[in-house]
């Protein structure tokens, strides 16, 4: 067990520095400097900066330095909480994102619990019952699901919303609370809106679980041990869940450690269909306006938050698998 | 002889897949008795296994018992018919377990490998009594030393991939009497294991047996087993049963030509060297395209031209307890030696 | 005693049952994936929809990047198929501007009084068919008259560009992105999965470790940085290139670890081991033995991976990071329809994401068929 845990813990460890690399280069790739374009940037908006105070965030970053002194340097300053300023708003990067990264982990994760809450008891009943009614409905929905890219899904839904019900989906709080400070009405108009954004995330997510779990469980519906616990004269719900769902269980959870990236990805893009202020919106415009150390802050916040969350899940599977435990697992 | 404790009267078991109908049990009774071990041999396909499950009525779908009897005689001497009872209802899980145990070929996979034995053990102790958890266990060690596993308060604890082949079969035979049944049904036990471990849980199984006073039935393909540890057999067919009797009657006087060729099949040590092996001729039909008729004229050295693909041989008794199923009998005709 | 050792084994093997023993693997597969009844309808929904792409400039009747503020927003406008004596002679009728007195504006609406018919094979802008022969006909025409001034099959746009065409032209691009995407996933997918399953050892390790390491990021915050990387700059062609460079750079993890288990499964086969002992060389059991038995798993794997490769370009392009006007695909039509005041106004530009899910459904069904097919135990 203790082996398994140090890998997982080492794999982790140099994912966050690839990200850290990934996201180093991401910072760089426009042409030229990113101070210069900040000076410019922050003239045109009227925050401008000195030439002096220009030469120091050069300094600072490296700027005239070779590439890995760069990258030292950058790295030294994130470490530290350091993330530097954004061009467009002219304030700390950290100022800007704000309440958005926890909302952004709010969605996925709550899409996560759905998805699983959706994906267990249909993927379980989809097996049992195959060939029946449900489950070739269920089978469809899960196409739909598949086949529906999330942004259009949202577009669609936000569309018939408003054509047929009247109502605006978009959007995580209403207007009045929007901009208030956090109080308990606040968190409970969040929750009013969190349903639609985290059901169409989970339906694509909810798909594919539910194909994984019926194809284990169907697997495991034919095994041995599953004859020999209904000969016991175990009721047949029992059998069913006590055994080869424990069973399927495995490959089931090992998807958790893909899932939340998926869902990151995906809340992302629905996040700027629906204008969800999470740090989708955020991210595309800081792209789209080259504010590259507000965008590259962003990209390596969520994939390390994402890589803790895979390992913690992954420590969530080794505590449940006996045969990781007990050291059989290869 | 003292009253069967099991009869299965013409039991017909059915598979329905999409292509077809497979008659997996076409018409098979016999009887049971306490104390004494039937057997049940044959070629892979004959049903055998079919049988077994019928009986517990765990068949699979798209399987199902279309007709038939199988009568059990309760302890206090009621008689219910199994066929009759709801399969997943609260009587027939009684008797699953609680009457009749069984014990399956497959020890590597038979277990759960998320819960440990003693879990599986006390579950199946307490669907069938009142024990609390701690009495249960301590039955359940009980039994993993009745069934010869050293170490047992240990071994309760240990998952199914921590012991060895036949400690698993071992851990398998107690989980099937966990319930003290007094019908054990072993469905090929010793299959999936080496030749000493085979001798072992034979041995365990005879054992368990006098003890207990446990009517066992023992299903095979191997003739030696049904000539070490049965009193009587079944030889079955397709899914008939081709001829039943007693182990020495089937064994010295064998009637049906089918069993005939069994019994030549077995290697003999005392062969001449470089002699051929005797086979029996063509192959199991497949189960879409049954021969009519007697469904082992195509491949019967004696079969009757004309009699044998019309119509179906009855059985007919030929000895005390000693049915056969076969033309050659039917008529009265002396067997053709 | 009689012998049961017999020669006259009766014949019960069947017709049909011969006919299975001595097919192909091929045949095997091609029989098994025709019961798919769904899958081979997908097949031909894919077929179509390339012989479209085949086809864009000549099905397309209006010039893609002709704007016209006076189509501005024209709802779609169905062919009428009967003129007024009952007659079969397929109509659309020309557009007449009317001012509106309150507000002066200048409003285009069908105008009954004025039926043009429509003819096949008509003249409409110039193009080069295949890239090769210059014409100047297309698919639908009008007997007088430039198409785009009276057919709007699927309405136009803001800047008055028939949505119909630009459609079929869109369908041309995002196609050829998701063949040359997966192609190029291919590539990289086969050679490290090769490499990773054949040598083994660390090459192995490190590859997997690689896949496993951009397995558990997330995907779409990289590649937005990545493709806003791409200079404003550049001309359409290059970003075309870049944009499917990126995207493939996501789906060979999935091709690599197909073709890693292959490998990795087939290493151990007997038959492997007999031409090892035969003396085969490296490359020949290689092409010869290994490769004809995965065969069918790759091109269900491809079949599979080429929807996310559509949908990877419709997204970054919908987010107007992929690729940018004037170059036409679905993501960038879709993106028209972003907000709810534009949909509002012109609900029939939602159209485009008809052809995505539908394409991306049939490559589903269709990839789930060939891999039932290839092995219907796997």
């Amino acid at each position: 067990m203790l082996t398994y845990l140090l890998r997982r813990l080492l794999l982790a460890a140099i994912t966050v520095f690839a990200i850290t690399i990934v996201t180093f280069i991401i910072l760089h790739l426009p042409p030229g400097d990113f101070v210069s374009a900040y000076a410019a940037q922050a003239s045109a908006s009227g925050t401008a900066i000195s030439a002096a105070e220009a030469d120091a965030l050069r300094l600072a970053y490296g700027l005239n330095e070779p590439l890995w002194v760069q990258y030292w340097k950058w790295l030294a300053m994130v470490a530290r909480g350091d993330f530097g300023r954004s061009f467009e708003y002219g304030r700390p990067v950290t100022e800007v994102i704000g309440d958005r990264l926890w909302l952004t982990v709010l969605l996925s994760l709550g899409a996560i619990v759905v998805t699983w809450a959706l994906a267990l008891p249909i993927g379980i009943y989809s097996a049992v019952r195959q060939y029946s009614f449900g489950d070739y409905v269920f089978t469809f929905i899960g196409f739909v699901g598949l086949a529906i890219p999330n942004f259009l899904l949202a577009l669609i839904i936000m569309y018939f919303g408003s054509r047929l019900f009247g109502i605006n989906v978009g959007g995580l709080f209403s207007a009045e609370q929007q901009l208030a400070p956090w109080t308990w009405a606040k968190f409970i108009d969040l929750l009013q809106h969190l349903p639609v954004p985290i059901l169409i995330l989970s339906l694509a997510g909810t798909a594919q679980l539910v194909r994984i779990m019926r194809a284990n469980l169907l697997d495991e519906l034919r095994r041995p041990y599953v004859v020999t616990a209904r000969a016991r004269g175990l009721r047949e719900r029992r059998v069913i869940l006590k055994y080869p769902v424990r069973a399927a269980m495995n490959p089931f959870a090992s998807t958790i450690g893909y899932l939340l990236p998926f869902m990151v990805s995906g809340s992302v893009i629905i996040s700027v269909v629906l204008s969800l202020p999470t740090v989708g919106p955020l991210l595309l415009r800081s792209l789209l306006a080259q504010d590259m150390l507000l965008a590259s802050t962003i990209i390596l916040l969520l994939g390390v938050l994402t890589v803790i969350g895979t390992l913690l899940s992954d420590l969530l599977l080794m505590w449940i698998d006996p045969r990781i435990r007990l050291g059989q697992l290869r | 002889m003292a009253e069967p404790i099991l009869s299965v009267r013409d039991l017909h078991t059915h598979f329905f897949p999409n292509e077809g109908v497979v008659r997996a049990v076409d018409g098979t009774s016999f009887d049971l008795f306490p104390g004494r071990t039937l057997g049940i041999v044959g070629e892979s396909g004959c049903g055998k296994s079919v049988t077994a499950r019928s009986i517990l009525r765990i068949v699979e779908r798209p399987g199902r018992i279309v007709s038939g009897e199988i009568i059990l005689r309760r302890a206090d001497g009621r008689t219910v018919d199994l066929v009759k009872l709801a399969s997943d209802g609260a009587e027939m899980r009684a008797i699953r377990g609680g009457e009749i145990g069984l014990v399956f070929q497959e020890p590597m996979s038979s277990l759960s490998a998320f819960h440990t034995v003693g879990n599986q053990l006390i579950e199946a102790i307490r669907l069938h009594s009142t024990l609390s958890k701690r009495a249960a266990r301590t039955r359940a060690i009980e039994l993993l030393a009745l069934v010869g596993i050293p170490r047992p308060a240990q071994r309760v604890d240990a998952y199914s991939f921590e012991l060895s082949g036949g400690l698993r079969q071992r851990v398998m035979i107690a989980l099937a009497l966990a319930a003290e049944p007094r019908i054990l049904i072993a469905d090929e036990p010793t299959t999936a294991l080496d030749v000493t471990t085979q001798a072992q849980i034979l041995e365990l199984i005879r054992r368990l047996q006098q003890e207990r006073g446990l009517a066992v039935i023992l299903i095979t393909h191997d003739m030696g087993v049904i000539a070490e540890m049965t009193d009587d057999v079944v030889v079955m067919y397709l899914g008939h049963e081709v001829e039943k009797g007693p182990v020495d009657a089937i064994f010295h006087a064998p009637r049906h030509p089918y069993t005939r060729a069994l019994l030549r099949s077995i290697p003999s040590v005392l062969a001449a060297p470089l002699s051929r092996l005797a086979t029996i001729a063509g192959s199991i039909p497949h189960p879409y395209a049954r021969p009519p008729g007697c469904p082992f004229h195509p491949r019967c050295p004696d079969a009757i031209g004309g009699v044998c693909e019309r119509s179906f041989p009855l059985e007919v008794a030929i000895g005390e307890r000693h049915d056969v199923a076969c033309h050659l009998y039917t008529a009265g005709a002396e067997a053709v030696a | 005693m009689s012998s049961a050792v017999s020669d006259s084994a009766p014949p019960l093997v069947t017709e049909a049952e011969t006919r299975v023993a001595v097919a192909t693997q091929r045949q095997l597969i091609w029989w098994r994936f025709k019961r798919h009844r769904l899958a081979v309808i997908s097949a031909g929904i894919v077929l179509a929809f390339y012989v479209v792409a085949a086809f864009a400039d000549f099905i397309a009747y209006a010039e893609p990047f002709d704007t016209e503020a006076a189509r501005s927003y024209i709802p779609p406008q169905p062919i009428h198929w009967f003129d007024a004596d009952g007659n079969f002679r397929p109509q659309v009728y020309a557009l007449k501007g009317k001012r509106d007195p309150r507000t002066f504006k200048l409003a285009y609406a069908p105008d009954p009084s004025d039926p043009r018919d429509l003819v096949l094979f008509g003249h409409g802008y110039r193009y080069d068919l295949f890239g090769l022969i210059p014409t100047d006909r297309h698919l639908l025409g009008l007997a007088n008259g430039r198409p785009q001034d009276a057919i709007f099959l699927l309405g136009t746009d803001q800047l008055g560009r028939d949505v119909f065409s630009r459609l079929v032209l869109a369908t041309r691009t995002s196609l050829t992105i998701g063949l040359v995407g997966v192609t190029l996933s291919l590539a990289l997918g086969v050679l490290l999965g090769g490499m990773s399953g054949l040598q083994g050892g660390w090459l192995d390790t490190v590859i997997q470790r690689v896949i496993e390491i951009l397995r558990s990021v997330p995907t779409i915050p990289l590649w937005m940085g990545l493709a806003a990387a791409v200079p404003a700059s550049w001309s359409p062609q290059r970003v075309y290139f870049a944009i499917t460079i990126i995207i493939s750079l996501i789906g060979w993890t999935e091709l690599a670890r197909v073709v890693r288990g292959r490998f990795l499964a087939l290493r151990e086969e007997d038959f492997i081991t007999a031409a090892e002992l035969a003396g085969a060389s490296r490359m020949r059991i290689i092409f010869r033995h290994m490769v004809p038995s995965f065969l069918s798993h790759i091109i269900a794997a491809v079949s599979l991976a080429l929807p996310a490769m559509i949908i990877s370009e419709t997204t970054l392009s919908f987010l107007g990071l992929g690729l940018r006007p004037p170059a036409i695909s679905w993501g960038v039509m879709l993106q028209d329809a972003q907000n709810l005041q534009t949909l509002g106004l012109a609900p029939w530009l939602l159209f485009a994401a008809v052809p995505v899910i539908v394409v991306i459904l049939a490559f589903n069904f269709l990839g789930d068929g060939l891999r039932d097919a290839a092995d219907p135990y796997g």
